[in-house]
């Protein structure tokens, strides 16, 4: 992230502070719980590596804090390979819908000790939680072991994330955590959920998205690419004439 | 320096791109074939999705091979008529490669064909290229007799009908011949995202009985319009051409290519003859080391929407 990006964040984040302690809420809602993202919208232009994106907040009242980061759904073949006449070959599959093109967690302690597993169940946080729906070609295909496959495959792809990444309090009230995105973060529009603990009870939700799209000339040349793509298919053609003319040409007086 | 690439979706090191393309397109124009053999699984190691990667390959050698034959054709080096009928055949076949592509895909087993496809192609036409130019370097040191061109003998070939005049290369052979010779390389052109010079080249020197001479240049020749209809081809069934990823390509490509060019005139035929199985060798063993040899990851994923 940029740094004048950074400097309005924690701008922001400076004014959440003043808004948390002086302003008394007298909201109906028993847990005030305030979020907000540095960047709403995380643009892939052509020099785009990946970035991240900050996440803060502020609670009232002191308790625990979890994010999770979820990517548009889709579907997902999982391969396995097998030995045959020598050589490894992609046999048995099974296939899973709703799965995240992205996934990433943070907390600031252990999920296991701020909420029982239950909790952490129902509200499908945390990776081991995420339901991926199987719809298998193969009924007798074990599924533990292609769902792991799933995930760690996801995991070094850099779109599951290993282990939640660190929330950090400020004061008792403040806390902010990074969310990375690597350069091959899916587009499509994600939904953040900042869940508030209290007593192994969630006290708070709030939901806020976050779109990861294409802007500038990679966006338009996908975009024609798929809209115009017999048009496309010349013009890729021409433009590679052309190069190799001009480099005969340029080349020729030598 | 980074650049995202629009089609492929991820970003990659554009010096290591532009050097890759330099890099194979000094031997495209040593050797006469279009490179792909070796982008293709380069760029797939680096990455680049599969698809992404053959479909771009094809654009790329476009523009290789159209630098390629200019130095041939003021040469004179190029039979057109052999070219055309070559070609003929080569739209047909990359049209139906492109079909069964798309085919295989769907079935999970696309990488499995490519690298089947060039394991076989490569190993047969590498190992039968070094034995041959090996045996030729023997010759000519001890100056024997050198054999007579098979041009002359008379086979089954001889027999077929639809017999065409080749004048340029000085043949009278069936048309069908290097309309099947066409056909087979445009499957190969899409299903591997090659130009097909290193099946193509052996196939008019050994099959063909074509000079060695114009073989170059005639390949070149008919490569330019069979890529160009696989990369059509790719881009309206499956958007995989990647035009920023074949632009860089092509900048190294069609530089790499001239210095190639040059440096391959001054060298025998047999000697680059010799060199380029060794490479073909080499390439086929190390994608035969691949299959063989068990994955650190058994399992794969794929978006299944495709």
């Amino acid at each position: 992230m940029s740094s004048p990006a950074r400097f309005i964040a924690s701008i922001c984040l400076s004014a959440f502070a003043i808004i948390a302690t002086s302003t008394p809420m007298k909201r109906a809602l028993a847990d005030p719980l305030v979020v907000d993202l540095s960047n709403h919208l995380v643009a892939i232009t052509t020099g785009f590596t990946g970035t991240d994106v900050l996440l803060f907040g502020a609670v009232q009242n002191e308790g625990d804090v979890i994010v999770t980061v979820r990517g548009p759904d889709q579907d997902m073949v999982v391969r396995r390979k097998e030995r045959k006449v020598g050589i490894w070959v992609n046999a048995e599959s099974a296939r899973y819908k709703n799965v995240p093109a992205y996934y990433a967690s943070a907390s600031n302690r252990p999920m296991d000790i701020i909420a029982p597993q239950n909790i952490l169940q129902d509200y499908r946080i945390g990776l081991d939680n995420q339901r991926f729906i199987a719809v298998s070609d193969n009924p007798d295909a074990d599924q533990k072991v292609y769902r792991d496959a799933l995930v760690r495959n996801m995991q070094n792809a850099g779109l599951f994330n290993q282990r939640p990444a660190k929330i950090s309090f400020l004061s008792n009230q403040l806390f902010r955590t990074d969310i990375h995105f690597p350069a091959n973060t899916p587009t499509g529009t994600y939904t953040i959920n900042v869940y508030l603990i209290r007593d192994g009870r969630i006290a708070s939700v709030k939901t806020t998205p976050l779109v990861v799209s294409k802007t500038g000339v990679s966006a338009e040349v996908y975009e024609f690419a798929h809209r115009y793509s017999a048009l496309y298919g010349i013009i890729a053609v021409i433009i590679a004439v052309i190069a190799g003319w001009i480099a005969s040409v340029a080349f020729r007086k030598r | 320096m980074q650049i995202y690439l629009p089609i492929a979706e991820i970003s990659v090191n554009i010096f290591l791109i532009l050097g890759l393309g330099g890099g194979v397109g000094f031997l495209s124009g040593l050797f006469g074939v279009g490179g792909g053999f070796l982008i293709t699984p380069l760029l797939i190691f680096y990455g680049i999705p599969p698809a992404v990667s053959v479909a771009t390959a094809a654009n790329q050698i476009v523009a290789s091979s159209v630098s390629g034959v200019f130095a041939h054709w003021r040469r004179g080096n190029v039979d057109i008529k052999m070219g055309l009928v070559l070609l003929a055949g080569g739209i047909v076949g990359s049209t139906v490669g492109v079909w069964v592509f798309a085919w295989l895909r769907s079935l999970g087993q696309i990488d499995l064909v490519i690298s089947l496809c060039y394991v076989i192609f490569l190993g047969i036409i590498g190992g039968m290229m070094l034995l041959e130019a090996t045996r030729a370097i023997f010759r000519t040191r001890r100056k024997g007799p050198i054999r007579r061109s098979k041009k002359h003998q008379h086979s089954f070939i001889h027999g077929l009908p639809f017999k065409m005049r080749f004048y340029r290369s000085g043949l009278y052979i069936s048309a069908l011949l290097p309309l099947a010779v066409g056909f087979f390389v445009g499957m190969l052109t899409a299903l591997m995202g090659v130009g097909g010079g290193f099946v193509m080249v052996p196939a008019m020197i050994y099959l063909l009985g074509m000079p060695t001479g114009v073989v170059i240049g005639t390949s070149l020749f008919q490569i330019i319009f069979v890529t160009a209809n696989v990369t059509f081809l790719q881009s309206v069934q499956t958007q995989t051409v990647d035009v920023a990823l074949a632009i860089l390509l092509l900048i190294g490509g069609v530089i790499g290519a001239q210095f190639g060019a040059q440096f391959g005139a001054r060298l025998k035929a047999e000697h680059l003859r010799a060199l380029l199985g060794l490479l073909v060798l080499s390439v086929c063993l190390k994608l035969l080391f691949d299959l063989v040899i068990e994955p650190d990851e058994l399992y794969s994923i794929m978006p299944g929407d495709l």
